[in-house]
């Protein structure tokens, strides 16, 4: 293989400040263009498609309206994902939060029918926080008080909320159910919200929803809770380093119930807003099959878990997911949509790598290791010796 | 077929050279232009701070890293190293500070483990241990072929390491500051295995920044400062002393602080004391029994041992980050109730961790951060519950400006070296005018100017009346430094000294788990 030039990762030292922010919209670009290909491999025109994306998703009548519904649930789940992966806690039950926080919420909205708008919504959201919450709790006090892993907790308290749902309004006479009509006692349905207690849109070309406008600003509060205040300094050091957490006196089991309390909350208040945004009344089988939590993980990494940057990737795979739906058809086979969605995923979250090595072709030299000599590497004897390498048989054979 | 014992002859085929190398990482020339020898029946010192250079040099002649420019030569004749490997072929072999054994099997298995060079696919047990044995007598190393190296000592380990070495046919051993790990008598005994090994054809490179160490056992020296060769010397001939090698190292003259004991530090009520206190490991073996100290205002108390004693438990559990067993701590005539670092640094209690980065200071973090990491909840940052950033930068410029440190208050601590972080860690700590400053190993790794400005804001630290509990295994520093010194072996206190007239052997005795009797001192 001598005629291949050598390439190889090489770190960076110090990554430029504008390479953060500017690595996700260009390995965005990059994904179009690869996905270009595989159009066009696959006999279509991608100009042509692309084309019909962007109308479909954003610049036909309606089509932005669409895509900000797309957007909404996600954003919240999204955000609910990023503070406790921003902590290297790993919540990933934001659909099991949801949906307790969607059972409290509808039961608040249909509880309170005789007060006025806004207290059926401030008590929904309420409701819907203290749900979500709560089902976080669970995973938050085994964590921290038994050291049980919250991956398995949350992801196993994913399957239990949706039977829940399941059992309040198909297999029990449960107040969530409605029982008024002939037609929902054969069909059963849950209980729907009053007309005038549905949440408000705002604008007339473009319609936002209440929850978008709830999360774009839900956003800008945990940007400030992170970046300026006691608190977010706590989590900024237990994330980086849980031993210097508890050396600088910060009770990090008690920081690490409160973050996941806050997740869930957020993603308590997505539920509360498919409630009173969108669906009006609980719909456990819509609630399972939209994942929102698991999207929101995904919409949560595409911008490294930083919360204003939430709201822009929500509304990219908001639109996405909105281009795939109008576009599916016989001419476009949703697999190949798919395709295309998976690529832009994969390409932003996999650019990560290159804001910490650069790539380097056809320079000599092919070391053990990319660390820099050991003065360089701020470290005292233990980290050095760290860094003594062991010869790796595997990579010279 | 032994590797010890066949080669006599050819001696001169297996010098090591190298010549001009010269290697650059990003942003650093970490070598250029070095040439350096290892000639046969020498002990050749390889000296320089840290980041001068020494590991990149011999990583370069073990074959873990390409030269940029350079050529390095073996008896004459040029090689070029793809890997490790190569360099095992050639003779060379490294022992890192940190040891490759498999702890569970015996030191006949391990000198063994992974080899193929011979044809063999059996393991022919028998065979290995005499021949480790017999390479063991020949150097002077005693150890037993079929011990578990779980079971061994750190000394006894890196004699396997060294064992291992020439089973695989080394003639050119590279030691990677072996001494820091060893009491000064396993290191004593390390002297004379290398002099036997030297004396027997072999070439030894020993890396170091102890200068006591380079003039009592090397027979050359080279010197390197910021990747050049900046000085070289032969022993043999030229009687160079300490301050003149630690004027090539660093460039300029050194003069270490030292503790003057004229004014005796009265008899004061201890600032810290604790009684029998006990902790255990997280897998529950003991790690402190019943250890009672007191350090008074403006004393230092200085904690010799070999690492791995109960070290980390001591200042670990005085700072409250590990539950105790057992026993009472007083702080300033009050208990420290257990497992509350906040309020033991609320009563003025500072503390430098042996882990400075990663516990000390939150590497990922900027300086100003970490210099707020214990003083963050302070109203005079911030404003209600938000952080006031101009006040914090302030403060930091404060800090870095009195400690002079090299770094910018927005740089991440991981990109610091390592006495600069030292430094950035002990400023938040002194700063913070603590009654009691429990330092851990303050200056290890550091190089000889870092370590000169460390020590000298310790004994500032101690003339403004803290009381200091200084935990180090540099055994020379402690004697320096500390009024008394306290000596733990296996977590327990073996005896309390006076520093003067305390000598390295007395207190080496005691680190090995004698009792003060058998030293020969009169306790204070």
């Amino acid at each position: 293989m001598r005629w291949l030039p050598e390439i190889h990762f090489e770190r960076r030292l110090k990554p430029p400040r504008w390479l953060g922010p500017a690595t996700p919209p260009i390995a965005v670009i990059v994904a179009l263009a690869i996905g270009a290909l595989v159009l066009w491999a696959s006999g279509r025109d991608p100009v042509d498609i692309y084309q019909r994306m962007v109308r479909a998703a954003f610049t036909n009548p309606g089509a932005f309206s669409n895509t900000l519904v797309s957007a909404t649930p996600i954003l919240l789940t999204g955000l609910a994902a990023a503070i406790t992966f921003r902590m290297k806690v790993w919540n990933i039950g934001a659909d099991g939060q949801l949906m307790i926080g969607g059972v409290l919420a509808a039961a608040a909205g249909t509880f309170f029918a005789g007060q006025s708008l806004p207290v059926v919504m401030a008590l929904m959201l309420l409701a819907g926080i203290v749900g979500g919450a709560l089902w976080a709790a669970i995973a938050a006090v085994l964590r921290a008080y038994l050291n049980t892993n919250e991956v398995l907790t949350t992801l196993m308290l994913n399957y239990i909320a949706p039977l829940i749902l399941f059992y309040l309004v198909f297999s029990s006479t449960s107040y969530w159910r409605d029982l008024s009509s002939q037609h929902a006692k054969v069909f059963p349905l849950a209980k729907t919200l009053a007309e005038e207690h549905f949440w408000p849109e705002y604008g007339t070309t473009v319609v936002v929803p209440f929850g978008f406008i709830l999360g774009a600003v839900l956003a800008v509060v945990l940007l400030f809770l992170v970046r300026s205040t006691r608190f977010g300094f706590q989590m900024r050091v237990s994330a980086d380093s849980p031993a210097a957490g508890r050396y600088a006196g910060i009770r990090t089991g008690r920081l690490l119930v409160v973050v996941m309390l806050l997740s869930g909350a957020v993603a308590g208040i997505a539920g509360a807003s498919q409630i009173g945004d969108f669906s009006h009344r609980l719909e456990p089988r819509n609630l399972q099959f939209a994942v929102y939590g698991y999207t929101g993980i995904a919409v949560a990494a595409l911008v490294r878990y930083h919360p204003v940057g939430v709201v822009i990737s929500a509304v990219l795979v908001g639109a996405l997911s909105n281009a795939g739906f109008n576009l599916q058809g016989l001419d476009l086979p949703l697999g190949l949509i798919g395709v295309n969605q998976g690529i832009i995923l994969l390409l932003v979250a996999a650019s990560e790598v290159s804001t910490r090595y650069r790539l380097v072709i056809g320079r000599r030299g092919r070391d053990e290791t990319r660390a820099p000599p050991d003065g360089e590497s701020g470290s005292t004897a233990v980290v050095d010796g760290i860094g003594n390498e062991r010869p790796s048989r595997g990579a010279d054979s | 077929m032994t590797a010890a014992g066949t080669r006599t002859q050819d001696q001169d085929l297996h010098t090591v050279s190298a010549r001009g190398i010269t290697k650059a990482f990003p942003g650093v020339v970490a070598n250029d232009g070095v040439d350096f020898d290892a000639d046969r029946g020498e002990v050749h010192a390889l000296l320089g701070e840290n980041g001068s250079g020494k590991t990149t040099l011999c990583k370069i002649l073990t074959g873990l890293y390409r030269p940029d420019a350079g050529q390095v030569l073996v008896g004459g004749n040029p090689v070029s190293f793809r890997s490790p490997a190569d360099a095992y072929e050639a003779g060379i072999f490294m022992v890192h500070q940190h040891f490759s054994l498999v702890s569970s099997m015996t030191v006949a298995e391990n000198v063994v483990l992974g080899w193929h060079r011979e044809k063999r696919r059996v393991f022919n047990r028998r065979q290995v241990e005499e021949e480790v044995a017999r390479a063991a007598e020949r150097f002077d190393m005693h150890v037993d072929p079929r011990a578990v190296v779980s079971r061994l000592s750190v000394g006894e380990r890196q004699r396997v390491e060294i064992l291992k070495a020439f089973y695989r046919g080394a003639r050119t051993l590279i030691l990677d500051e072996p001494t820091s790990v060893l009491t000064p008598q396993e290191a004593e005994q390390l002297f004379v295995s290398l002099r036997r090994m030297a004396s027997e054809g072999e070439s030894v490179v020993f890396i170091s920044h102890k200068l006591d160490e380079v003039s009592a056992l090397c027979d050359r020296v080279t010197v390197l400062r910021q990747g050049h060769v900046s000085g070289s010397a032969d022993l043999r001939t030229t009687s160079v002393d300490a301050r003149g090698l630690a004027r090539m190292m660093v460039g300029r003259d050194i003069a270490f602080s030292r503790r003057s004991r004229s004014e005796p530090v009265g008899e004061s009520e201890p600032a810290l004391e604790l009684r029998e206190v006990s902790a255990v490991d997280a897998d529950g073996t003991p790690a402190l029994r019943e250890v009672t100290l007191s350090v008074r205002p403006g004393e230092i108390l200085g904690v010799a041992g070999v690492a791995g004693n109960g070290q980390v438990a001591l200042g670990e559990v005085i700072a409250g980050l590990r539950d105790r067993t057992g026993g009472d701590i007083t702080l300033r005539g009050e208990p420290l109730a257990p497992g509350n670092p906040r309020a033991a640094s609320d009563r003025g209690l500072a503390y430098v961790p042996e882990d400075r980065i990663g516990t000390g200071l939150s590497p990922g973090l900027t300086v100003a951060d970490n210099c707020v990491l214990k003083s963050y909840r302070q109203r005079q940052l911030g404003r209600g519950p938000f952080l006031v950033k101009a006040r914090i930068l302030a403060r930091t410029q404060r800090l870095l400006e009195a400690f002079n440190v090299k770094g910018t208050a927005d740089s991440l601590v991981r990109q610091l070296s390592g006495g600069n972080a030292q430094k950035v860690l002990l400023a938040r700590e002194i700063s913070s005018e603590p009654q009691v400053l429990v330092v851990a190993t303050p200056t290890r790794g550091l190089d000889v100017s870092a370590m000169e400005s460390i020590r000298s804001l310790l004994l500032e630290a101690a003339a403004r009346g803290a009381a200091i509990l200084m935990i180090s295994e540099d055994l020379a520093e402690i004697l320096d430094l500390a009024d008394r010194i306290a000596v733990i072996s296996r977590g327990r206190i073996q005896g309390v000294l006076d520093a003067d007239g305390a000598d390295a052997e007395q207190v080496g005795i005691l680190m090995m788990g004698g009792s003060l009797e058998d030293a020969g001192a009169v306790a204070p």
